[in-house]
């Protein structure tokens, strides 16, 4: 069945069968005896890119355009290792990096992430720095 | 020029209150509280489709914060047909119950952050707390607790996220000391509030890279750290921009975990860089920023700088605006009230009402649980010694604002219980163990002075652990598990498990016991007026109104005298009396039999005795009567005069109020009234017996000296009520009245 972004929320309750972790594991299968079983993996216990993308059509459908911007953004995040993310929200901060390197933040997005929309969201943020001196000196 | 100081003004100046300072408004610094002076006049240019100025700024002269808002923060179409409206005609709407919020929340896509603040200043207080109740995004009210300690003491922390948790938090907050504890801090919070309540969520308020780093290890379930600022300079101090932030946000809500923003008015004044402008106005233009940064959901209404705000004219009024703004906006709000805002408790209180009728998604963000001494964040507004005050104020209302009460045996079995996990879950780590007595000690303790101190070197140690070796959520239900805490270990799996489906990113979301979430997506507010939205009725107004130490009305009148034989016996009826020198003591128509005390607990038996002897001490002649007919102590004694030789009589009520009348008298006037019943002692009734014995033989007598205490009527009125009740109950209409002698039949 497709998934209504009108209807279908709480996804966790209205449509599990849409809702596995990163490793495939479907939510009704996240359970104590799964646990004792060793079948369980903490860093396997999140959100997929799909769910976040399915919570950014709810949010859309709710009227909620900049919410649904931030889950499309953050469903691009959900692969990138948490390092990297660390790293680039330092280089988002005032004075620590050049146009080049957001440029290059922005194609390392692009290329090695396929974030689109996190590297536009980089290139609007070094453009608007250059107008207001927030660049790396 | 006067001379000397009036004690009156002197003794108000050592109020509390009188600790703070009020000043008089000062816009260059920022200090004034909204319709700024130095505000810009509102206005959005568009041309060929793009925004060239927004409130009067061109683009070449904007900030970071106005290149944010005009990328991501409004909608061009929408903005147009607002133009086309009069700031007032806005405002009505935002009070009109027929336009509904889904109309009001579009209209704020069009609106710059200078129209904003300029139409929520045109709203008085009560227009304001209406707008807040239609705004609310979600339907049901909801609380969030602050947990911490002094001692970062584990177990007692478990203990206190479980009493919240069961007290009906939907969020709880911790924070540390010393920042290397924030892991195990993190981990008590999640166990203890586990234990209370499956569903609850958790965050650790620390620097953002650990804090991110808890909530991917699955041992906070959200954050509201990431604090807004009204101006660039600020903003740029704080070591952010409206990207970086948003771009947090989008790696928090990768990660699965909930994020809310932080502003508040009177930060900028605070920090030197208000550059001139309101603090409505500033709040305006970071609550731009944080929608257009999308995040759900904001903690605004002014926060830690809630004292700042109060000390300007119309502060009270400028907090509340910024809450209303918020829920415009389509923002979740935790609406403050955390930060200790005065020094008075009535101001304190007044200041909460703005939230707390309306209602909010949180109407504190961030309730002590603990004594004000172990609130880590800088002391609590409300703090746990306050909690009955605040569910007395839901009960007086009938508003629901996000605590339930709680039995003490109900807190003690749940708060040992979860130090009992926590326990369990540092042994199976190999940390340093909780002791027993810290468990019992956490269960009963008032504060972190109950619990024994801890080697702090080896908690620290076992925190960096947790780190270093990624102790998960899920590490932490498996230990549960395997030491026989099966539930615990179901709840924190059921937390690790939202993560997954995610669906508590969307606005205001709260996670229900059984898992299930509801959000301002799947239970939004629909308020149009009476009958509509939420109310609390029903199981949910029976919960929070039946607080434990409420009492059964008819148990405060049962004096057991169903069941005693009586003090008196009744000699048949009544007659005249003729002996110049008798005194009646008339009494009401329970005393002695259905009531057997005073309001002030003296044994009737005794109140007759006193009186007698005090009648008879003055050469009277006492004769006690029972009135049957009225329950009213100035008919009761009337009568008693029309029947006493002297025509003096003393006339009782049952719970103690008495007075000396004289049959000439009209039967609402007396001799002297003794209306203070529960100051009322032996020594009083017999100096009023000697009294209406001097009255009878016609003395000059001095009247009975009398106390006052003004508190009385508040002690006791219902009480009074209730004895008196039974009083009435036994009054038989046109009875005659009946003469009684002291003690009991044989």
């Amino acid at each position: 069945m497709a998934f209504d972004p009108a209807s279908d929320y709480p996804l966790g309750t209205r449509r599990p069968d849409l809702v596995t972790t990163p490793a495939g594991t479907p939510l009704s299968e996240v359970t104590l005896e799964a646990l004792r079983a060793g079948r369980l993996s903490a860093d396997d216990l999140r959100a997929t890119p799909e769910t976040l993308r399915r919570q950014a059509e709810v949010a859309a459908a709710a009227g909620r355009t900049q919410l649904a911007e931030n889950l499309r953004r953050a469903a691009e995040l959900a692969g990138v290792p948490a390092e990297t993310i660390l790293e680039l929200y330092t280089a988002l901060r005032p004075h620590r990096s050049s146009e080049n390197e957001l440029e290059r933040w922005a194609a390392r997005l692009e290329g090695e992430h396929a974030a689109p929309l996190t590297a536009a969201f980089v290139r609007e943020a070094a453009t608007a720095y250059g107008a207001r001196l927030l660049l790396a000196p | 020029m006067t001379e000397g100081r009036s004690k009156r003004f002197l003794a108000r100046e050592g109020r509390e209150l009188r600790k703070e300072l009020l000043i008089a408004a000062d816009p260059e610094l920022g200090l004034v509280a909204m319709n700024g002076p130095g505000d810009p006049q509102p206005g959005l240019v568009i041309e060929d489709g793009r925004i060239v100025a927004i409130d009067g700024l061109p683009e070449a002269e904007w900030d970071v914060l106005d290149h944010f808002i005009a990328r991501h923060g409004l909608d061009l179409e929408v903005a147009e047909e607002a133009a086309g409206l009069e700031d007032v005609e806005i405002a009505r709407r935002l009070v009109d119950v027929d336009v509904p919020r889904e109309q009001l929340v579009r209209l704020s896509r069009g609106l710059t952050p200078g129209r904003l603040a300029r139409v929520v200043g045109l709203l008085d207080p009560v227009e304001l707390m209406f707008a807040l109740k239609k705004l609310r995004a979600r339907r049901r009210p909801a609380n969030q607790a602050h947990v911490t300690n002094l001692k970062e003491h584990p177990a007692l922390l478990a203990a206190d996220a479980a009493e919240a948790a069961a007290r009906g938090f939907a969020e709880m907050e911790t924070t540390v000391g010393v920042s290397r504890y924030a892991p195990l801090n993190a981990m008590a919070l999640l166990v203890g509030s586990q234990t209370g309540r499956p569903g609850v969520m958790t965050q650790c308020a620390i620097e953002e890279r650990r804090s991110l780093q808890l909530a991917i290890q699955g041992l906070t379930t959200y954050a509201e750290t990431l604090s807004v600022y009204g101006t660039e300079p600020v903003f740029v101090d704080g070591d952010d921009t409206p990207w970086s932030k948003a771009f947090l946000a989008s790696a928090y809500a990768s990660r699965g975990i909930k994020v809310r923003f932080t502003s508040g008015g009177g930060s900028e004044a605070l920090m030197g860089h208000a550059q001139g402008c309101s603090m409505l106005y500033l709040e305006a233009r970071c609550l731009a920023v944080i929608r257009a940064a999308g995040s759900q959901g904001v903690q605004n209404g002014s926060i830690s700088v809630v004292a700042l705000v109060l000390s300007l004219p119309g502060g009270t009024r400028e907090i509340l605006a910024e809450n209303v703004l918020a829920a415009w906006l389509d923002l979740e709000v935790a609406s403050g009230n955390d930060a200790i805002a005065s020094h008075s408790p009535t101001r304190r209180a007044a200041k909460l009402m703005g939230q707390f009728l309306p209602g909010t998604d949180f109407v504190t963000s961030g309730y002590s649980v603990m004594p004000r001494a172990d609130n880590m964040f800088g002391g609590g507004n409300y703090d746990g010694d306050d909690l009955d005050e605040w569910l007395t104020l839901q009960r007086d209302w009938q508003v629901d604002a996000g605590i339930e009460p709680l039995s003490e045996e109900e807190a003690v079995r749940v708060r040992r219980r979860a130090a009992q996990a926590i326990q369990a879950v540092f042994a199976g780590f190999g940390f340093p163990p909780i002791a027993d007595e810290e468990v019992e000690a956490a269960a009963l303790a008032h504060g972190s002075e109950d619990l024994p101190d801890r080697d702090r070197a080896a908690d620290v140690h076992a925190a960096d652990r947790v780190l270093a070796e990624r102790i998960s959520g899920l590490d932490v239900a498996r230990e549960l598990d395997l030491r026989g805490f099966t539930d615990v270990a179901e709840a924190v799996l059921g937390i690790q498990r939202q993560r997954i489906s995610a669906d508590y990113l969307q606005t205001s979301a709260v996670i229900e016991p059984d898992g299930s979430v509801e959000s301002a997506v799947s239970d939004p507010n629909l308020y149009t007026g009476p009958g509509t939205g939420y109310r609390l009725e029903g199981e949910r107004w029976e919960l929070l109104r039946s607080l434990p130490h409420e009492l059964d009305a008819r148990s405060l009148a049962e004096q057991g005298g169903d069941s005693l034989a009586p003090v008196v016996v009744e000699l048949g009826e009544a007659g005249p009396g003729t002996a110049a020198n008798e005194v009646v003591i008339a009494v009401g128509p329970a005393f002695g039999d259905g009531l057997r005390e005073t309001i002030a607990g003296v044994p009737h038996e005794t109140v007759l005795e006193a009186l007698l002897e005090g009648v008879r001490s003055e050469g009277g002649e006492p004769r006690i009567v029972r009135v049957r007919r009225v329950a009213d102590v100035a008919f009761i004694g009337h009568d008693g005069a029309r029947l006493s030789g002297s025509g003096v009589a003393v006339g009782v009520q049952s719970k103690g109020t008495a007075l000396i009348h004289r049959a000439d008298l009209e039967p609402l006037d007396n001799l002297e009234l003794f209306g203070m019943a529960p100051l009322l002692t032996v020594d009083s009734y017999r100096a009023i017996g000697r009294n209406a014995a001097g009255y009878a033989l016609g003395q000059r007598v001095g009247p009975v000296p009398t106390r006052l205490d003004n508190f009385a009527r508040a002690k006791l009125i219902v009480r009074t009520t209730l004895l008196h009740a039974r009083e009435t109950a036994e009054v038989v209409r046109g009875a005659a009245p009946v003469e009684l002698s002291l003690g009991s039949k044989p």
